[in-house]
């Protein structure tokens, strides 16, 4: 827990979709060089708060800031602008195009109309290695040929190749087998390492419990706790993840009541 | 992928590491073995079909006079399979393009006839007429969501009786213009057949010979110079016996009658000479290398393929998928409408029938043939050209052979079926592997 400013802090986010009241009064922090795991079970709010982090769509009220400065995202590119990307569970893969093509979709560097291939082939090399990304045997291939842990780490590629400073991962192993997981865990790691702000959603408390710096923990639509992974283990964060509370820690009863589940 | 990859210790292949010959051949059967068979299937059946028909007919069918005549039976086809690529890239189809190659070509006639305009000037409106047509469908696929096939199939009707309401019903209307007629009926002085000739294969070499300095200056991986070597000579010696062909007189004399001077006084009743190139491969030479240099180098080209391979990821990307969409209509319809120019050329006139019956079947069974692929994402300019030969050749030998047109009908319908099994057959073994 080096840097004290976080990268990027909600206050008191509200969303409704309707009558739906999905996030309540949720605060999250994250901090660059951390990874920060948002966990919690399905319909807990974990993808609505991450899209209105990426701009796709408002929150209703609350603080957005991002390195200090309140901010008010009302697109997904300028999301990107600010330096967000995100990386979704379907990773968004042209499987027709080369590594080198899907990295640099939508955002092609070109001299004058044609395309600067070299440039590009470079600045994705670059890139790769920067993350000691080994198992790529050519930046050339064509995206249908890779396994599930190579396109992750293409897509992972992607998202920090535009100097980005937050990378928001969603499910990033939910598909992988044992050593590909282990793979884009150890290239999680390697983010945070090179000082980005990682934000990890996943189901799965081993891979929390390895990479995770501090685990932030929705429980129907309201953020439980947000504590330093060493402080909880695999039971506890369970019982966040079931019940909103365990022990001294999450919800207290009175908030469980007030958001309408007594 | 069927194996777990280790995390680390894969061979890293140096920068600048240049493969030999050998190497770019295994490459090659690799990429076919893992479902990537591009245009081998057309190239492998265009020999084939080329031997047979030249063993069966070899008067008649290995002649240069067939060879030039069936290149030009070949030019139109190929040119609307250049405009079904962009619209069967993104995973669409275009029933229509026979049609709106017809109505241009009744545009066409009727501008240079009726209006009287000058011909430059009733090419552009001709063009332009196709143009607005696939913008037409490309707005009505985009922005409504109509699936291709509705749209353009009601098109295909549609279009018919546009055809007949301008050309009225039953007429035929000759095109008036030396210029455009010239396209199809006229050769390239020999020597301008061998500067074209020398032009691409310096320009070939150049081309890829910039690409490979410059990526090796750049220090990344790059095609190795006798590969380069081998490339260039093989492009030279192909389209050299094409053209040497081309440049042989294929005027076939009649006894007692003889062939005119190149130049001075022409007996009377000598037949002229025929000899060079067509310019309709002028034609479609600069519409590859323009269509290529599109698709291949630009960002356009590139957003294409992405829409195709999977629309969904290039929305995300910020690419704009209708916009796109609307184009690829619009630059497959200017194609019709070329290729409607072309026909209406060789034809020497336009009627109701011009790119009707097979035209829009063949068109669509080149592109597929080439390698183009019908699920979107997969496919090159030069795809239209192989498969359009192939159709060629098809369609020129078959009649040679068996003057039963039932047949040649089935003939053509299975090669289209056998295309599109390998077409299906690759796709699975890409996604599967």
């Amino acid at each position: 827990m080096t840097s004290d400013n976080p990268l990027l802090e909600l206050r008191g986010i509200n969303k409704s979709f309707g009558p739906v009241h999905v996030l309540q009064n949720v605060n999250l922090s994250v901090w660059p060089g951390q990874v920060t795991a948002l966990v919690g079970d399905n319909g807990a709010g974990k993808s609505t708060l991450i899209k209105g982090v990426a701009g796709i769509y408002p929150f209703d009220s609350g603080e957005y800031l991002f390195e200090g400065k309140p901010t008010h995202v009302h697109d997904p590119k300028h999301a990107n602008a600010l330096g967000i990307e995100v990386v979704y569970q379907d990773l968004a893969l042209c499987d027709n195009l080369d590594v080198v093509h899907n990295m640099f979709l939508g955002r092609e560097d070109t001299n004058a109309t044609v395309l600067d291939e070299i440039t590009m082939e470079k600045r994705a090399t670059e890139t790769l290695q920067g993350l000691s990304v080994r198992t790529l045997k050519s930046v050339r291939q064509q995206v249908a040929s890779l396994s599930g842990g190579q396109r992750q780490t293409v897509a992972i590629a992607r998202a920090v190749l535009w100097n980005s400073k937050l990378v928001i991962l969603d499910e990033p192993t939910a598909a992988l087998g044992v050593a590909q997981t282990e793979q884009v865990l150890n290239l999680v790691r390697r983010l945070a390492d090179a000082g980005l702000g990682v934000v990890l959603i996943s189901h799965n408390m081993n891979d929390v419990m390895r990479v995770a710096d501090n685990v932030a923990c929705l429980y129907l639509g309201q953020m439980a706790a947000q504590v330093p992974a060493s402080d909880v283990d695999h039971t506890t964060i369970v019982e966040l993840i079931t019940a909103g509370r365990s022990g001294d820690m999450g919800l207290q009863p009175e908030e469980l009541a007030a958001g309408g589940v007594a | 992928m069927s194996t777990v990859e280790q995390p680390t210790d894969v061979d890293v292949p140096e920068a600048g590491d240049n493969a030999g010959i050998g190497q770019a051949i295994s490459d090659y059967f690799v990429r076919v073995r893992g479902g990537d068979v591009g245009s081998l299937p057309a190239v492998l059946g265009l020999l084939v079909l080329f031997a047979l028909f030249s063993i069966m007919k070899p008067d008649t069918f290995f002649s240069t006079f067939n060879f030039a005549n069936l290149l030009n039976q070949g030019t139109a086809i190929i040119v609307l399979a250049m405009g079904l690529v962009f619209v069967l890239l993104l995973g669409e189809i275009d029933l229509s393009a026979g049609f709106t190659a017809g109505t241009a070509a009744a545009v066409l006639a009727v501008a240079l006839s009726s209006w009287g305009l000058a011909w430059p000037l009733a090419l552009v409106v001709a063009l332009l007429t196709g143009t607005a047509i696939g913008f037409f469908i490309g707005v009505l696929v985009a922005r409504l969501g109509i699936p291709s096939f509705v749209v353009t199939l009601a098109m295909f009707l549609a279009l018919q009786g546009v055809m007949l309401l301008i050309i009225s019903e039953g007429g035929t209307i000759r095109l008036r213009s030396d210029f455009l007629l010239a396209i199809m009926n006229q050769n390239m002085p020999v020597w301008a057949g061998w500067l074209l000739w020398a032009l691409v294969i310096v320009g070939y070499a150049g081309i890829s010979w910039r690409e490979i300095s410059r990526r090796n200056k750049a220090g990344l991986k790059s095609t190795s110079r006798s590969v380069w070597v081998a490339k260039t000579i093989s492009l030279a010696v192909m389209l050299g016996v094409l053209v040497f062909l081309l440049n042989q007189e294929r005027q076939i004399l009649r006894p007692g009658k003889e062939s005119c001077p190149p130049s001075g006084d022409a007996p009377i009743g000598c037949i002229p000479v025929i000899q060079g190139v067509p310019w309709a491969v002028l034609v479609v030479l600069v519409l590859v290398v323009v269509l290529t240099f599109v698709l291949g180098r630009t960002s356009f080209g590139r957003h294409v393929y992405a829409v195709g391979g999977n629309a969904e990821a290039a929305r995300r990307a910020g690419i704009n998928v209708k916009w796109i969409k609307i184009y690829c209509f619009m630059i497959g319809s200017t194609l019709a409408a070329t290729a409607g120019v072309l026909i209406a050329s060789r034809d020497n006139s336009v009627s109701p029938t011009t790119g009707g019956a097979q035209t829009l079947l063949f068109a669509v069974g080149a592109a597929v043939i080439g390698g183009t692929s019908l699920f979107g994402g997969k496919g090159r300019v030069m795809d239209a050209v192989i498969g359009g030969l192939v159709i060629a050749v098809i369609a020129n030998g078959l009649p040679l052979i068996t003057q039963q047109s039932g047949i040649q009908f089935v003939v053509t319908g299975l090669v289209l079926l056998i295309a599109a099994s390998v077409d299906a057959i690759s796709r699975k073994r890409a996604t599967a592997g």
